[in-house]
C-alpha cells in the first residue's frame, strides 16, 4: 500500500493537538493533592463531562476501527451493538446499578465486590482485570504502531515510544481528572474529525438511497438476500441467512444480555467515569447523558465502512486485498481518510484517528493503576499507610502500566497467538462476571463462596463449551474444538462467542444460585445496606425537574433506540 | 469546580478551525478533486470554527462570577 503523504498543515494539527493534550495535564498537576484526587477525580466531575469520558473511554482503535471493519464486513447489523448491545446496556447501569456502585463509596468495581461479597471474589476480579487492561492498552498500542506504519510508513518504535510518552505524561501529572478532560477533548476531535468522511462519502455513493443500491450489489455477489448489507433484524430468522452467521436468540441473549450487560456495567474502566461523577444523580446521569451521542455513534463508525464495501465492490479495488484474497476490512475507514480529506482536514481525520487509540489507552490505564493501588497494593501488599504514600504508588503504577503495555505491545509483533490467547481467556472470564453482580444486587441470599465458586464454574463453562465448539472452516486450536471432540458447528466466529457467553452466563448464574443455598450467609441485611437492592432506600428525585431524573432519561433512550431500530429493521 | 474544559477545547478547535479555514482560501484547488470537487478545508474549517468559538462562548460566560 502506497504511504499517505502529509503536508505541513497536517503536522502542525497534529503537533498543536500533542500540545494541548499535555497542556491539560501540566495544568491539572496542582489539583492532585490526594489518592482519591488522582484515582477518582475528588467526585468532583460534571454529569455531562462524565458521560463524554464515559464514551471516550471506550472509544479506543476497537471501534473506530472495529466498527468500520464490520460495516465492512457485516453492514447494517453491526448496529446491533449500540442500538441492542450498548444502550440498554448503559441505561440499566444508569438506572440499577449505579446507586449501589457510588452509594457504597466503592473506590473501584473489585472494593464493591469485596463489599459486597468477600476477599477471595475481590481478588480474582482485581487481578484478571489489572492484567486485562494491561495488556488490552499493550494491544492499542501495537494496532496504532502498526496503522501509522502502513499508512504513512512511520517506524513501530517511533509511534509506540510517542503514544507511550505521551498519555504516560497527561496521566502522570493530572490523574483520572486529566484522563478524563482528554477523553472530552478527544470526543469532539473524534466527531469533527470523522464527520467530513462521512458526509463525502455519503454524498459520492448518492446519498443512503444509493448507499443501498450499490449494498445490494454487495449482498448479492456474496450470495445473500439484496437487503441483507442495510437491514439490520430483518434477515435474522435463520444463521446463513446474513453476513454476520447468527440467528436472532444467540444475538439478543449472547450479544444484548450477556455481552454488553457485562462489559457495561461491570468494567471499572467505565464504571470508573461514572464513578467519579459529583453527586448519585450526576453518577446515575453519567451513562445515560452518554447513550445519547452513542445512539448516534454507527452513522459516524459504522456508515464509513459500509460506503467502502460498496465502493469496492461496485468501483473496484477500494481496499487492499490480504493474502487470502479477502478485502482487509480493518482498512476501510483508514483507506476512506485518504481517499476523501485532502490535505488539513487529513490531518484532522489522523489526528482524530490517534486520539481514539489514546483515549482507549488512558482508560485502560488509569483503571489499570486505579485497581493496582487500591485493590492489589494496599489491600495485599502494603495495607495501612499514608494516603500520600498511595498517591505516590498511583505515580509509580502509572509508570509500570506504560512500561508493560510497551512490553505487551512488543510480546505482540512476536507472538501474535499470545495475545490472541490471553484474550480468549479473558473472555472467558468476564462472560460470567454479570451474572454475579446481577445477583449480588438483587438477592441478598447471595453468599461469598456462591459468587467466588460460580465465577469460577462459569469461567469453566464459557473454556469447555469453546474447547467443544468450532465456527465453520476453522481448524481445532485457538478457534475452539480443543478438548478434541468438536460436538456442534457454528456457521461463525461471531456465533460461536455469543454462544459461548450465553452457555457461560447460564452456568455462573446456576451455580451461584445453588451454591449460595448451599452455604451460610457471611454478610447480614446490616453488613448489605447500600449494596443489595431490598436493602438500599429508594433514591427519589421528585426534586429534580423532569429531564433531569434518571428514570426519564432512560425512558427517552430506550424509546428513541426502538425508533432506530424499526427505521432500519 | 476546577477550571473550565470548554475552556481548552474551545481554544483548540477555535485555532484548527482558523487554520482549516485560511488553508482552505490559500490552497490549490486541484487537492479538492478527491473530495468531490469541494473546498472542504474551508466548509469544514468554519463549521469547527464556530464549533471552538461557541465552547470558548461558554466558558467565559460560565467564568464570570454569578450575581
Amino acid at each position: 500500500m502506497q504511504h499517505i503523504q502529509l503536508g505541513a498543515i497536517d503536522y502542525t494539527i497534529l503537533i498543536v493537538y500533542f500540545a494541548f493534550v499535555l497542556g491539560i495535564g501540566w495544568v491539572l498537576r496542582r489539583s492532585v493533592k490526594s489518592s482519591e484526587d488522582f484515582f477518582l477525580s475528588g467526585r468532583s466531575i460534571p454529569a455531562w463531562i462524565a458521560g463524554l469520558a464515559f464514551l471516550s473511554a471506550n472509544l479506543g482503535a476497537q471501534e473506530v476501527i472495529g466498527m468500520g471493519a464490520s460495516g465492512a464486513k457485516y453492514g447494517m447489523m453491526t448496529s446491533h451493538f449500540y442500538w441492542l448491545g450498548a444502550i440498554p446496556a448503559m441505561v440499566f447501569v444508569g438506572i440499577f446499578m449505579m446507586p449501589f456502585y457510588y452509594g457504597s463509596r466503592a473506590r473501584s468495581v473489585p472494593e464493591y465486590l469485596k463489599l459486597r461479597f468477600d476477599e477471595k471474589t475481590r481478588g480474582f476480579n482485581a487481578v484478571s482485570f489489572a492484567v486485562m487492561t494491561v495488556f488490552s492498552s499493550g494491544i492499542s498500542m501495537y494496532a496504532l504502531a502498526k496503522l501509522l506504519e502502513l499508512l504513512l510508513g512511520w517506524s513501530f518504535h517511533t509511534s509506540v515510544a510517542l503514544s507511550a510518552v505521551v498519555v504516560l505524561a497527561y496521566i502522570f501529572l493530572g490523574g483520572l481528572t486529566s484522563a478524563i478532560y482528554n477523553e472530552v477533548l478527544q470526543f469532539f476531535l473524534i466527531v469533527l474529525g470523522f464527520l467530513p468522511l462521512v458526509l463525502l462519502g455519503l454524498k459520492d455513493v448518492g446519498g443512503w438511497a444509493g448507499l443501498t443500491a450499490k449494498l445490494q450489489t454487495v449482498a448479492t455477489n456474496a450470495g445473500f438476500a439484496p437487503g441483507a448489507w442495510s437491514a439490520s433484524w430483518r434477515h435474522l430468522n435463520a444463521a446463513s441467512a446474513n453476513p454476520m452467521g447468527v440467528e436472532w436468540f444467540g444475538l439478543v441473549m449472547g450479544l444484548g444480555f450477556v455481552l454488553s450487560f457485562g462489559y457495561w456495567c461491570t468494567d471499572f474502566l467505565v464504571v470508573q467515569r461514572a464513578m467519579a461523577a459529583d453527586s448519585m444523580t450526576a453518577a446515575r446521569r453519567t451513562p445515560l447523558l452518554a447513550a445519547f451521542p452513542k445512539m448516534l455513534f454507527p452513522a459516524l463508525v459504522i456508515l464509513p465502512g459500509m460506503i467502502a464495501i460498496a465502493l469496492h465492490v461496485t468501483r473496484g479495488g477500494l481496499l487492499p486485498i490480504g493474502s487470502d484474497g479477502v478485502p482487509n476490512y480493518n482498512l476501510a475507514v483508514p483507506v476512506m481518510l485518504a481517499h476523501y480529506l485532502p490535505s488539513g482536514l487529513l490531518g484532522l481525520g489522523l489526528t482524530a484517528l490517534m486520539a481514539s487509540f489514546m483515549s482507549g489507552m488512558a482508560g485502560n490505564v488509569t483503571a489499570f493503576n486505579t485497581v493496582w493501588t487500591y485493590d492489589i497494593y494496599q489491600s495485599y501488599i502494603r495495607p495501612g499507610r499514608s494516603d500520600g504514600h498511595y498517591l505516590r504508588m498511583g505515580h509509580a503504577a502509572t509508570v509500570f502500566g506504560i512500561l508493560l503495555s510497551v512490553a505487551a505491545a512488543y510480546a505482540t509483533t512476536r507472538f501474535n497467538n499470545i495475545m490472541d490467547m490471553l484474550q480468549l481467556v479473558f473472555a472467558f472470564v468476564n462472560a460470567p462476571l454479570f451474572a454475579t453482580f446481577l445477583l449480588g444486587m438483587f438477592w441478598r441470599r447471595t453468599t461469598g463462596h456462591g459468587a467466588f465458586f460460580g465465577l469460577l464454574i462459569g469461567t469453566a463453562a464459557a473454556a469447555i463449551h469453546h474447547g467443544l465448539v468450532l465456527p465453520y472452516g476453522a481448524v481445532p486450536g485457538l478457534k475452539g474444538g480443543f478438548l478434541g471432540t468438536v460436538l456442534h458447528t457454528y456457521s461463525s466466529e461471531m456465533a460461536q462467542n455469543f454462544w459461548t457467553a450465553i452457555f457461560a452466563w447460564t452456568a455462573c448464574f446456576v451455580a451461584t444460585i445453588l451454591i449460595s443455598l448451599l452455604t451460610r450467609r457471611n454478610k447480614s441485611d446490616d453488613d448489605l445496606k447500600g449494596l443489595v437492592y431490598a436493602l438500599t432506600p429508594r433514591l427519589t428525585d421528585h426534586d429534580l425537574p423532569w429531564y433531569k431524573r434518571p428514570a426519564t432519561l432512560g425512558a427517552v433512550v430506550l424509546g428513541l433506540t426502538l425508533v432506530l431500530n424499526v427505521i432500519f429493521w | 469546580m476546577k477550571w473550565d474544559v470548554r475552556l481548552p477545547i474551545g481554544l483548540m478547535f477555535s485555532i484548527f478551525g482558523a487554520m482549516l479555514t485560511c488553508y482552505g482560501l490559500a490552497s490549490d484547488r486541484a487537492i479538492y478533486d478527491r473530495s468531490l470537487g469541494i473546498d472542504v478545508n474551508l466548509w469544514w474549517g468554519l463549521v469547527v470554527l464556530a464549533f471552538g468559538l461557541v465552547m470558548l462562548g461558554f466558558a467565559l460566560r460560565a467564568k464570570r462570577p454569578a450575581p
